[in-house]
């Protein structure tokens, strides 16, 4: 089984800790949902938890080895991460792009392999991409440049999975498709899954796990149905809200208090 | 879609085309159908020895010095175009021309008469010139606060500034020798002989391949540094290599000619349009036509004001400029069939 681990992780300046004293613990198999206010530090630690920062202390480590001693290539064999933002200004096509996803496996130089083309062709499919494969990036639309993200990630084909804002910008039937294939992925492939997310509803559909993080710190990590309570809620984003049971599925839904409308007419 | 080895095999052709036709090319008439007789058919009476001799020690060596130095131009263009990621970086972006001009203008008012790995004194300055300020720009941009490109870029356009100030001073005290200088830093491949091919060609060939075997890095540098970071690189690994491999190659161009420009800042821009951003592709189509945009621009430069020569800096930029600038005016829309355009 494999794990992620952060521990006492501090990172951010003198004056204000972005990232303050985190600890936790990612498992295999499970999807966690990372949500939190606009600035509450989601970012920053999935570019901790993937060294694409230094903290300025604590560790992170992957099956107990501290993840500062792997090159940066083993690194990304084993911990794929989705960035939010990156530069579309290329005419690169979206089969190009998603190919670099083998670039951990296949070096510099070696061509890529049957398996890394199968690998590559899996992701396209899965993002649902497959009509898109020779469009340029710069004539993308948001929606379908970050399912070619994600599939560039998948085809990393690590353990750990660090998805920033998977489905911002998505339509809904993306959203629930691209979450479920997460999902599905998590569970047969055994992955480590992080996914940051603003639908808080999304998070308890899809989430096995929702951690919390308000101004630099966790303050829940738990099973859907233990952290989604309307106080925590009301301290993280500053919003009232209740929850009730999702009369299909069971699970927390969800429901704001304040009505935007009278907000309006006010 | 495009079938990238393909397009590379015709310019490859279209290189040797020119390349060929160059030779015949100049201030004196070398018939083709001589040369042919004396060569293929065997009949020695045909060529003159001058002739024999303009083709095999003058034209021979130019023609092999300029395909090697436009195509260096070509790549190490691709190299600082990546580098910064942006379209206006060129070869000498990081000063490497300050330093040359700088160490050609030493040895001209010294009078500097020495041969070093077959290079003549100017190209040797230039070559040691141009190195030794990438190193200082190198040196200090890696030092500073944020190391990175544009802590680079910065180093160089300050640290060039400043090696330009010495140059014009030096100039201004030695105004007899103005007119060789200026003539050494518009470029020029006349002087090159089969021993400064040599040197040219590993320093070409060799920064080419750094920045051909960059490729793939290449491709995943252009979409952002945290998206490059998250595929692997190692980013400080992966920019020395680049820089390393950009700058042996524009090293290699101002030894064996001083300072061209143009051509590194085009032959990228034009080699995208024809290959796209792929830089297996991109690297050896700029190589190509750097070549080629130079042999040409030297068959013009010598024949134009025979038996005199212009320097070759000056007809890349009268006869490049309007001719890129008609491709950016003129240059079909990307997608076919795409209805209206940007307001």
């Amino acid at each position: 089984m494999t794990s992620l681990q952060a521990r006492a992780l501090k990172f951010g300046f003198d004056s204000r800790l972005i990232i303050d004293g985190i600890e936790i613990e990612l498992v295999s198999g499970e999807v966690v949902a990372l949500v939190g206010a606009n600035g509450a530090g989601k970012t920053t630690l999935l570019q901790l938890l993937s060294r694409h920062l230094k903290p300025g202390s604590g560790t992170v480590s992957f099956d107990e080895n501290n993840i500062v001693e792997w090159s940066r290539r083993t690194l990304s064999q084993r911990i794929a991460l989705m960035p939010q933002f990156e530069n579309r200004d290329s005419s690169l096509r979206v089969i190009d792009v998603v190919s670099l996803g083998r670039m951990p496996h296949c070096g510099w130089w070696l061509p890529m392999s049957l398996v890394d083309h199968q690998r590559v062709d899996e992701a396209i499919q899965a993002a649902g991409l497959d009509a898109l494969r020779e469009r340029k990036i710069d004539e993308l639309s948001g929606g379908e440049w970050r399912r070619m993200i994600l599939a560039r990630s998948l085809a990393q084909d690590a353990s750990v999975l660090l998805l920033d804002e998977p489905i911002a910008g998505l339509d809904l039937k993306y959203q629930i498709e691209v979450l479920d294939h997460v999902r599905r992925m998590t569970k047969q492939k055994n992955l480590v899954t992080v996914v940051t997310l603003h639908d808080l509803n999304m998070a308890a559909s899809f989430a096995d796990r929702i951690a919390v993080l308000h101004q630099g710190r966790l303050i829940a990590d738990g099973p859907t149905v233990d952290v989604l309570r309307p106080e925590l809620i009301e301290l993280a984003f500053g919003i009232a809200v209740e929850v009730i049971k999702h009369p299909i599925n069971g699970t927390p839904l969800v429901i704001m208090c304040s009505n935007p409308r009278s907000a309006f007419a006010r | 879609m495009k079938r990238p080895v393909g397009i590379l095999a015709v310019a490859f052709a279209f290189l040797i085309v020119c390349s060929f036709a160059s030779l015949f090319v100049g201030a004196v008439d070398i018939s083709l159908t001589d040369v042919a007789d004396a060569w293929i058919w065997g009949n020695a009476s045909s060529l003159k020895s001058t002739e024999r001799t303009i083709l095999v020690e003058l034209r021979l060596p130019r023609m092999i010095s300029g395909l090697l130095v436009g195509g260096a131009l070509g790549v190490a263009g691709v190299g600082f175009q990546s580098l910064f990621r942006n379209p206006l970086a060129d070869p000498f972006i990081i000063g490497a021309s300050s330093g040359a001009a700088l160490g050609v203008t030493i040895s001209i008012v010294m009078g500097l008469q020495i041969s070093v790995v077959g290079l003549r004194s100017s190209g040797f300055a230039a070559l040691a010139g141009s190195v030794l300020l990438i190193v200082i720009v190198l040196s200090i941009g890696s030092l500073s606060q944020r190391p990175g490109p544009t802590s680079l870029l910065l180093a160089g356009i300050a640290i060039s500034s400043m090696v330009n100030a010495i140059v014009s001073l030096l100039m201004y005290w030695h105004d007899d020798k103005v007119v060789v200088i200026v003539a050494w830093l518009t470029g020029s491949l006349a002087g090159n002989n089969w021993s400064t091919v040599l040197t040219t060609s590993v320093l070409s060939l060799v920064g080419g391949f750094i920045l051909w075997s960059l490729s793939r890095p290449l491709d995943a540098y252009l979409l952002g540094d945290v998206a490059s970071k998250s595929l692997g690189l190692d980013l400080t690994q992966f920019r020395i290599l680049l820089v390393m491999g950009a700058s042996i190659a524009t090293a290699a161009a101002v030894a064996a000619a001083g300072i061209i420009g143009f051509v590194g800042l085009i032959a990228p821009h034009i080699a995208r349009w024809i290959v796209g951003p792929k830089h297996a592709s991109l690297v050896p189509m700029s190589w190509c036509l750097g070549a080629i945009l130079l042999i040409l621009a030297d068959s013009v430069a010598r024949t134009i004001i025979a038996p005199a020569e212009l320097p070759i800096g000056i007809v890349t930029a009268l006869i490049g400029s309007p001719f890129f600038l008609g491709l950016l005016l003129f240059r079909p829309q990307r997608e076919s069939g795409r209805i209206g355009v940007g307001a």
